[in-house]
């Protein structure tokens, strides 16, 4: 467990950690004795090192990174991450040390330990792994704290104060006070006064010592502080009052403020799984909501935007991280342009008959997803998560954000905004609502209402396509992908009330706010039916929805 | 349920329809004829002759056959309510299945000891997940009847609260057609949940025999098929004769004018709700002739294409015909065995194709095309009743007219 939470402050350090900025950081001489000028020597005693470490048994290996952490300083670090992650190998012959990844095609990539400079495709049989076991691991990790302490970017010094709290042994410390003393931001030197609290609580025996060490430790939410409190509350020995009553007081604060950020937490996930609602149901809210076309092919208008995606990556496999903005407009073009094309060719035909129109569609819908199948695969397809989608965004340490689920979160209210003006501004939204309200009327007053019948569904389908972009980020890109979401979405637009956008905005965060609220007394699944049923209800209990409209818009 | 205030006009205004919905009854029963003796051939080629003959059929094609029956009994409780009320249900597979899984649980306590684990009292899979007992709900079903009672009571009883509820609250068209959708899709959700006790993803299967009868025999094989089709030309008639009373004529009105029949003095709420668990429980039966057929009850048989798949079976063969409902799963389901056969990826553009084609070009069905091509008289009938149905909130189409693609 200790290792776990280990790894995941310095993944999260690694992740948000910029090659660049690691260059520019102040590093102190004095106090980075490991730095020695050793490490501007190419060659020399490090080449030596580096080919022992390939050749080196388990043992020696650890004293082989200690001599290299001793001559290169943070030079290193790239190696040992490499070597933490398990992508540490050696080409056979030549012996060179290189990092190896798998990209998306599967393909072994290497790249140079030090400089990160391509090395292109290795073959499986021509290198090998550096063999690494969990003793060496944990050296590593000390080892790539110390770096970081002492020549890391703010992240990085931050991860390692938060691994060290785990482990306050007098070395650590001795440690964090050279850190300390070459000068540190507020938020680094903060955790060092937290550390020293601790071992003060820890160590001290004066009362008065201890209390303000509590003080310091009080409401704060790393993990190593709460243990601690725990720990000194369970232990028996522990005889002095006042101290337990103080540590009693903050771990309950502690525990208090955890509470609020574990609510944030599925609030946020709410918001996240309802802005998904939301996305599947935006354009349905136009075909269904403001045309009052039943299309049951929606979900696989969001199905073709996410495969849009997928090709559109494999058009551009060189610039992945501008894959999924050119994929928006591709995607809402080829679902826009299926959508016309079915408005156009059958939905047209069935205008007013909205149970034939419904089962026309299904129809669509079962030969889209057939056609699918048929063109790439029954499988799912690998769509890869752009560089800056993936990560957390960490508040606290109890409380964090992906930035996947946050990114859709603006995305979908953006595209929300960006519907509604489109609605109500523009002439095109202008056409829709006079047709949607009456359509004779508005044809006598010289409306292409075959025009815009045709336009809106083509509007509608192209943002569920858009939408499909976006899903294709947090779940499996497959045929069964619209299926998926086709009841929701449906819920989604009645619950909030049928030709309301803003119903639906308030629908789908509703809907998915309370499922996640629900999901940790009921499970994920019994969630989600507890919630079908509550609708089924709502709906006979106000069958025109949350808003409904009203006046003569109304029939 | 109500009393009824009987208004003659109404009929009188409804008579050109009915004399056209009565028009197939001769058909009809020719129809049940032929079944019944289609089923009869097939049985005894099937018993009597040996297996060289040319003219024996195989056990398969019983089983299937059957399958077939259960599938067409499925089609006409469907048309019963979108045919003639315009309740389009797309969630009848949930009783469906739910009358399956009655009789499931039932054949699952059959097997008593002859499971995988010995266990006499307990089905496989509850041993599997480290059940200490059985649950309340799988109590008294390993007598038949209770089993037959409960798989009837369970599905009807649903289909009573759901319709009291939505047509009381006046859903209708569209709203009803997609809340019966979520209602089978949160029954499939629930029942692919292991602490369900219906066996999870896996359902109930693996059944040994039914009435003591060896389920893997020809002669239970047989016997099953013919009470299928038995089961099938008896509901196929007492559907007829709902149809054709005054309740039925009734429930046509709703169809065709809902708020005008309302404001004849008629609870139409009434009408749906007992029409709406009529057609439940025969989808219930249907479900399970089934189950002891195939074999098998998974949540599959919840997924709401399945229910949407028969609603295709029933606008193929001709909505608003009792014996358009059958041909129509008949035929449907005839192609799918071919055609999974043959090309497997086909099948759901085939079905896709048959969705928009019907719907688009032939919205009475393939009935329709034979009633057309049968008498010119009845379309000019046909014309006159357009004109009788309002184009108000009804969203049904009227049966007649407009076919004319």
């Amino acid at each position: 467990m200790k290792h776990l939470l280990l790894t995941g402050c310095l993944l999260l350090a690694l992740v948000t950690t910029l090659p660049a900025a690691s260059a520019g950081s102040v590093v102190s001489e004095q106090a980075a004795p490991s730095a020695t000028p050793a490490s501007e020597e190419p060659g020399g005693n490090r080449q030596v090192l580096l080919a022992r470490l390939t050749r080196a048994s388990l043992r020696e290996s650890a004293e082989v990174l200690d001599q290299l952490e001793r001559s290169g300083g943070r030079a290193m670090r790239g190696l040992f991450a490499a070597m933490l992650a398990g992508d540490l190998y050696y080409h056979r012959e030549t012996g060179r040390l290189m990092a190896v990844q798998k990209n998306p095609a599967g393909e072994r990539i290497g790249s140079d330990i030090f400089t990160g400079e391509g090395l292109g495709v290795q073959s499986r049989g021509s290198i090998k792994k550096v063999r690494v076991n969990n003793r060496l691991r944990s050296h590593l990790r000390d080892a790539i704290a110390r770096i970081d302490l002492m020549h890391g970017t703010e992240a990085q010094k931050e991860g390692a104060v938060l691994a060290i709290l785990d482990d306050l042994s007098p070395q650590n410390m001795r440690l964090l006070q050279v850190t300390a003393d070459a000068g540190q931001s507020d938020r680094v030197s903060e955790l060092i006064e937290l550390a020293r609290a601790m071992v003060e609580l820890r160590d001290s025996s004066v009362t008065d010592a201890r209390l303000s060490a509590i003080a310091v430790m009080s409401g704060r939410l790393e993990a190593p502080v709460r243990n601690q409190l725990q720990r000194l509350l369970d232990d028996e020995r522990e005889s002095d009052r006042k101290i337990r009553i103080a540590a009693q007081q903050s771990l309950e604060e502690i525990e208090g403020r955890i509470a609020f950020y574990d609510f944030m937490e599925q609030l946020f996930f709410g918001l996240s799984l309802g802005s998904v609602l939301l996305l599947a149901a935006i354009g349905l809210a136009i075909t269904f909501g403001v045309m009052g076309v039943i299309n049951m092919a929606h979900g696989e208008m969001i199905m073709l935007g996410a495969y849009t995606t997928y090709v559109v990556q494999q058009l551009m496999p060189g610039a992945i991280e501008y894959s999924l903005v050119v994929a928006v407009p591709a995607a809402f073009l080829v679902s826009g342009s299926v959508g016309v094309l079915i408005e156009r060719g059958v939905i047209r035909h069935l205008q007013g008959r909205p149970l034939e129109t419904l089962l026309a569609t299904f129809g669509i819908s079962l030969i889209l997803q057939q056609a699918v199948r048929t063109i790439f695969s029954p499988l799912n397809m690998p769509v890869v998560t752009p560089g800056w989608m993936s990560g957390v965004f960490a508040i606290n340490p109890v409380f964090s954000v992906t930035f996947n689920r946050l990114y859709i979160l603006l995305f979908a209210l953006a595209v929300f905004a960006l519907l509604l003006v489109t609605l109500k501004k523009t002439s095109l939204g202008l056409n829709v609502r006079a047709v949607s309200q009456n359509r004779d009327m508005a044809k006598a007053m010289g409306v292409r209402t075959e025009m815009v019948d045709a336009m809106t569904f083509g509007l509608g389908s192209g943002i569920a396509g858009v939408a499909g972009v976006a899903l294709s980020q947090l779940t499996n890109v497959g045929p069964n992908l619209g299926q998926s979401y086709i009841i929701d979405s449906f819920m989604v637009v009645v619950f909030g009330g049928v030709g309301n956008l803003l119903g639906t905005l308030v629908g789908g965060f509703s809907l998915g706010v309370t499922n996640k609220f629900l999901e940790p007394a009921t499970g994920a699944v019994l969630a989600n039916i507890i919630v079908l049923v509550c609708l089924i209800l709502f709906i006979q209990k106000r069958p025109k929805g949350l808003f409904p409209q009203r006046g003569r818009a109304a029939e | 349920m109500t009393t009824v205030e009987h208004n003659r006009s109404l009929f009188g205004n409804l008579a050109g329809a009915l004399a056209q919905l009565r028009a197939p009854g001769e058909g009809s029963s020719l129809l049940v004829a032929i079944l019944l003796g289609v089923t009869l051939l097939m049985s005894a080629a099937n018993l009597l002759l040996p297996a060289e003959s040319p003219l024996y059929v195989s056990t398969y094609t019983i089983t299937l056959m059957g399958k077939y029956l259960c599938f067409a009994m499925l089609a006409m409780a469907v048309d019963i309510v979108w045919g003639y009320c315009g309740i389009l249900s797309l969630g009848h597979g949930a009783f469906f299945a739910l009358g399956g899984y009655g009789m499931g649980m039932y054949l699952m306590r059959q097997i008593g000891d002859r499971g995988v684990y010995g266990n006499p009292d307990l089905p496989d899979f509850m041993v599997f997940l480290n059940w200490q007992e059985l649950p309340w709900y799988w109590q008294g079903m390993d007598q038949f009847w209770f089993a037959l009672l409960m798989a009837l009571l369970v599905p009807g009883l649903l289909a009573f609260v759901f319709g009291w509820l939505a047509f009381r609250s006046r859903v209708t068209g569209v709203y009803l057609s997609i809340m019966t959708q979520a209602l089978t899709y949160a029954l499939m959700l629930a029942f692919f949940r292991n602490e369900m006790g219906f066996g999870g993803n896996n359902g109930l299967t693996d059944f040994k025999d039914m009435l003591g009868f060896d389920l893997q025999a020809d002669g239970t094989r047989v016997a099953l098929l013919m009470a299928t089709a038995l089961l099938l030309a008896l509901t196929f008639v007492a559907s007829r004769a709902i149809v054709q009373s005054r309740l039925g004529r009734v429930v046509v009105a709703i169809r065709d004018a809902e708020p005008r029949a309302r404001f004849l003095g008629y609870r139409t709420e009434g009408y749906k709700v007992w029409l709406f668990v009529y057609s439940a429980l025969v989808a219930a039966v249907a479900g399970m002739l089934y189950v002891p057929q195939v074999g098998i009850i998974n949540p599959g048989e919840f997924s709401p294409l399945n229910s949407i798949e028969v609603v295709v079976w029933v606008a193929v063969g001709g909505r608003g015909t009792l014996y358009g409902a059958i041909v129509g799963a008949l035929l449907v389901n005839y192609a799918k065995t071919r055609f999974t056969a043959v090309m497997p990826d086909g099948w759901l553009f085939a079905l896709g194709t048959l969705f928009v084609v019907v719907t688009v070009l032939l919205p009475k069905g393939l009935a329709g095309l034979l009633q057309r091509g049968r008498t010119t008289d009845a379309e000019t009938r046909g014309e006159n009743n357009t004109g009788e149905v309002s184009a108000g909130d009804a969203p049904a189409e009227p049966i007649t007219g407009e076919a004319r693609a």
